[in-house]
């Protein structure tokens, strides 16, 4: 479902990522672990076709990055810590614009399935102005499945979230996950992606430098498993 | 899966709708416009001793400089909103020929100008006593100018937003880059209000034709470069 070789990143003379390879099957939830600065961030940017790849090959979904990118989009949905939603507006009224943007045929119909989903369905008509920092990040994920993505790509979502907002998301999450879709997501929060993910892999220093599953670790943990994993 | 397909024109109305039901509701962008332009031409009235002569040859340059300065303000504003809780990547993001991205701002944008500009006109009408500038073709000069002076400065602002210091990029480098449209627009404007033959004011009439086409044109074209990273 994803595909990337060999990508270079670079800013300037600054080469945030080396040489990354990555790949991730059908319905697979990758947790992307590393430390700040590792180029987790500029990696999925580059996923979601937001910034241009300085060398190697990027596949999404069968399509080439950058030149098919409209139609890697229109299979892709994404959650960052920034909720990409309009504060002046009302919950359904953000729905409503970016399902235009996507061309959802049964707008009405989808929205409620979406609201419906993230649990916002009575605050429908509400300003996004008026809600919480979690029930914006529900709303966040509600506009990133609109369309009904093959691939959505998370982005720290659980920035400034409180524990309840955070449990609340965990569900959220796993419902998105459920309906088989291929999940990449970006955390400091090892506990949480442990108990999301079905791998995971650590971006330091903009390569992977190491991948493995739950049945990987053996008797140990995550948190093992990433401190040695930075100490390659 | 088949995936839906948005159209070109069906994602630029989606945008600018969506900006236009915003600010009705939050009426920043439009009323920080208004009470400048106000600011301004009052400004003027009181720093101009002014006869009927002088009102004349004044007039166009007085409301021009209004329109360019209050149309920065609602250029920056526009672009910021998108910027600041991170919306630009969420258009980016949608499966579109991106150059609906910047026709989606430019109508918002444009519309904003004009609302500002149908209030001023008939304020400085009020305030100078100058009825002629509700002839039509002042009013043509006005939507072309317009037209001109906002698709430069969509594509501008859409560059300036991503620096730290986009309040004060956007005028420097917005200003020079649309001086053909502000005296072209000043000087067809200017000629509509003497009461100058239509052969003097075709030339710079012509000249604002031109330049809107052309902005349109390279701003379409360059709009995609200017929002990739």
């Amino acid at each position: 479902m994803i595909e990337v070789k060999k990508l270079v990143k670079r800013f300037g003379m600054k080469a945030i990522l080396r040489g990354l390879d990555f790949s991730v099957q059908p319905g697979e939830f990758v947790a992307l672990l590393g430390p700040n600065g590792a180029g987790k961030t500029t990696f999925l940017r580059i996923l979601a076709s937001l910034s241009r790849p300085s060398l190697g090959s990027v596949k999404v979904a069968g399509y080439s990055l950058p030149n098919e990118s409209a139609k890697v989009r229109a299979r892709l949905g994404v959650v960052s810590h920034m909720p990409l939603l309009y504060p002046d507006l009302t919950a359904e009224e953000n729905l409503l614009f970016y399902s235009r943007m996507y061309g959802i045929v049964d707008q009405q119909e989808r929205i409620t399935e979406v609201l419906g989903m993230v649990g916002l369905e009575a605050r429908r008509r509400d300003l996004v102005r008026t809600f919480s920092r979690g029930m914006q990040q529900r709303l966040a994920i509600g506009r990133a499945v609109l369309h009904d993505p093959e691939v959505v790509l998370f982005d720290e979502p659980y920035t400034g979230l409180d524990q309840d907002a955070s449990e609340m998301l965990d569900e959220v999450l796993r419902s998105v996950a459920a309906k088989g879709r291929t999940v990449v997501m970006t955390s400091h929060d090892l506990a949480r992606a442990e108990e999301l993910a079905t791998r995971f892999d650590v971006l330091s220093r903009g390569v992977i430098t190491a991948s493995g599953t739950r049945e990987d670790f053996k008797n140990s943990n995550l948190l093992d498993f990433y401190k040695k994993a930075l100490e390659m | 899966m088949k995936q839906p397909t948005p159209s070109f024109l069906k994602a630029t109305l989606a945008i600018a709708s969506k900006d236009l039901a915003a600010e009705f509701r939050s009426r920043e962008l439009l009323s920080a416009m208004l009470v400048f332009s106000m600011l301004v031409i009052l400004i003027f009235n009181f720093a101009l001793e002014l006869d009927v002569k002088v009102r004349q040859s004044v007039t166009a340059g007085v409301l021009w400089t209004t329109f360019a300065f209050a149309g920065t303000l609602g250029l920056n504003r526009s672009m910021a909103v998108e910027k600041d809780r991170g919306c630009m990547d969420g258009l980016l993001l949608a499966p579109v020929d991106r150059a609906a991205i910047f026709f989606g701002k430019a109508i918002s944008n444009l519309t904003f100008m004009l609302v500002v500009e149908a209030i001023v006109i008939p304020l400085y009408a009020l305030l100078y006593n100058e009825t002629r500038i509700f002839q039509l073709e002042f009013l043509g000069v006005l939507l072309l100018g317009s037209i001109g002076y906002i698709s430069v400065g969509t594509l501008l602002s859409t560059m300036t937003v991503q620096t730290r210091t986009r309040d004060v990029l956007l005028p420097i480098l917005l200003f020079p880059v649309a001086v053909p449209v502000l005296l072209a627009s000043v000087k067809a404007s200017g000629g509509i209000i003497t009461g100058a033959e239509f052969a003097e004011i075709l030339t710079p009439l012509n000249l604002l034709i031109v330049y809107d086409v052309i902005f349109l044109a390279v701003s379409y074209m360059v709009f995609d470069a200017v929002v990739e990273e």
